[in-house]
C-alpha cells in the first residue's frame, strides 16, 4: 500500500501540470457566444439607415424562407473583409439583412459604395438595442435565420472564404 | 488563424445619452449602479459595465438604466442579459452543475480540516493507537 501511496504527490503534480498545460497550449478562445441560439428571433423593429433600403422588421422573418443576419458597421475592418463573401452569398441568392450598429447615413453609405452592398434591408441599430436582444457581443457577427424565424447558428467574426461551406449548409439546412 | 477577432474599432457617434448620465431618481440610479457593477464587460472582459469605458460598456450601462427606469427588477434585468449572453455575463454565478464545486468545495475542505483537527487535537488514546501500528 505505502509503495503505490509514496507516487501519489508526484501523480497529483503530474494531474495539475497536465490541466495548466492544456489550459496554457489551447488557442484561447474569447469570443462571448450567444445564447439565443436555437430560440426565436426577439422582436424588434429597426428604422432605415440609408435612404432608398429599407428598414427591418423581425416580424417578417417567419416567411419560410431563411435568411442571414449581419451585425456590421461600417467603421468595423472585419465587415470590409467580408463584404466579397457576402457578395457571392447575395449571388446564390441569399436574403442578407444588415443591423448596422451605431451608424450614420453618411458613412454607411460611402461603405455600401466601397465595399459592396449585398443587404435586401439596412436597420439602423444606433444605441446597440438590437445587438444586445440578439445576444451578441461585437461586429462583424452573422445570424442564420431558418424559415419559421428561428435562430439556428451563430457565426463571430468576419465570413471567410473559408466560412461559406459552413454558412450556406446552415442556410440550405433550413430550407423548407 | 482561424477564428478572426471582431473589431476593436471604436464607432464614430457620441455615447447614448443614459451611459455617462445618471438616472433622476436617486433610488433606481442606485439599484443600476449595483446591477451594473456585477455584469461583465463583453468586449474587455475583466471589468464590468460599471468600471469600463469601452463604447459597448456604455451602451451596455444604457440599456441597464432604461430598464431599470421602466421598473424591472435588478433580477429580471440580469435574466434578460443571461438568457442573451449566458452566465458568462452575470459575476453573480448561478449554483449550478457547472458551479457547484465552487460552491461546494470550501465546505467539504472545512469538513476535512475538521476531521484532521480532530484526529490530531482530539482523543489522545486514538493517537497513542495510531503511534503503536
Amino acid at each position: 500500500m505505502r509503495r503505490v501511496l509514496i507516487w501519489a504527490p508526484l501523480g497529483f503534480f503530474a494531474l495539475v501540470f497536465a490541466l495548466v498545460m492544456t489550459g496554457l497550449l489551447a488557442p484561447s478562445d474569447r469570443a462571448v457566444k450567444s445564447a439565443m441560439v436555437g430560440k426565436p428571433v426577439p422582436g424588434f423593429v429597426l428604422p432605415a439607415l440609408v435612404p432608398g433600403k429599407p428598414g427591418v422588421n423581425s416580424a417578417a422573418f417567419a416567411d419560410g424562407k431563411p435568411r442571414l443576419i449581419n451585425v456590421f458597421a461600417s467603421w468595423c475592418v472585419p465587415c470590409i473583409a467580408e463584404a466579397p463573401q457576402l457578395m457571392k452569398l447575395k449571388q446564390q441568392g441569399v436574403e442578407i439583412v444588415g443591423v448596422a450598429t451605431a451608424d450614420t447615413p453618411e458613412d454607411m453609405a460611402n461603405f455600401l459604395k466601397t465595399a459592396g452592398d449585398p443587404f435586401a434591408a439596412i436597420g439602423d441599430d444606433r444605441i446597440r438595442k438590437v445587438q444586445f436582444a440578439l445576444g451578441s457581443a461585437g461586429v462583424p457577427e452573422s445570424f442564420v435565420i431558418d424559415g419559421s424565424g428561428k435562430i439556428v447558428m451563430q457565426h463571430i467574426g468576419y465570413i471567410g472564404p473559408q466560412d461559406m461551406p459552413k454558412i450556406l449548409a446552415a442556410l440550405a439546412g433550413v430550407q423548407p | 488563424m482561424v477564428l478572426a477577432p471582431q473589431a476593436l474599432a471604436d464607432s464614430r457617434l457620441p455615447p447614448p445619452p443614459l451611459a455617462y448620465t445618471q438616472l433622476q431618481d436617486p433610488k433606481q440610479e442606485a439599484v443600476a449602479k449595483a446591477l451594473m457593477e456585477s455584469l461583465r464587460c463583453l468586449v474587455c472582459q475583466g471589468q464590468s459595465i460599471a468600471d469600463s469605458d469601452a463604447e459597448m460598456a456604455g451602451n451596455m450601462r444604457a440599456e441597464v438604466r432604461e430598464q431599470v427606469q421602466a421598473g424591472k427588477s435588478p433580477g429580471e434585468i440580469r435574466a434578460w442579459l443571461v438568457d442573451r449572453y449566458g452566465d458568462y455575463v452575470t459575476y453573480d454565478p448561478p449554483f449550478n452543475w457547472l458551479t457547484a464545486p465552487l460552491w461546494l468545495t470550501p465546505i467539504l475542505l472545512i469538513a476535512i480540516g475538521l476531521f484532521v483537527a480532530r484526529r490530531s487535537f482530539g482523543k489522545d488514546e486514538a493517537f497513542g493507537k495510531e503511534e503503536a501500528e
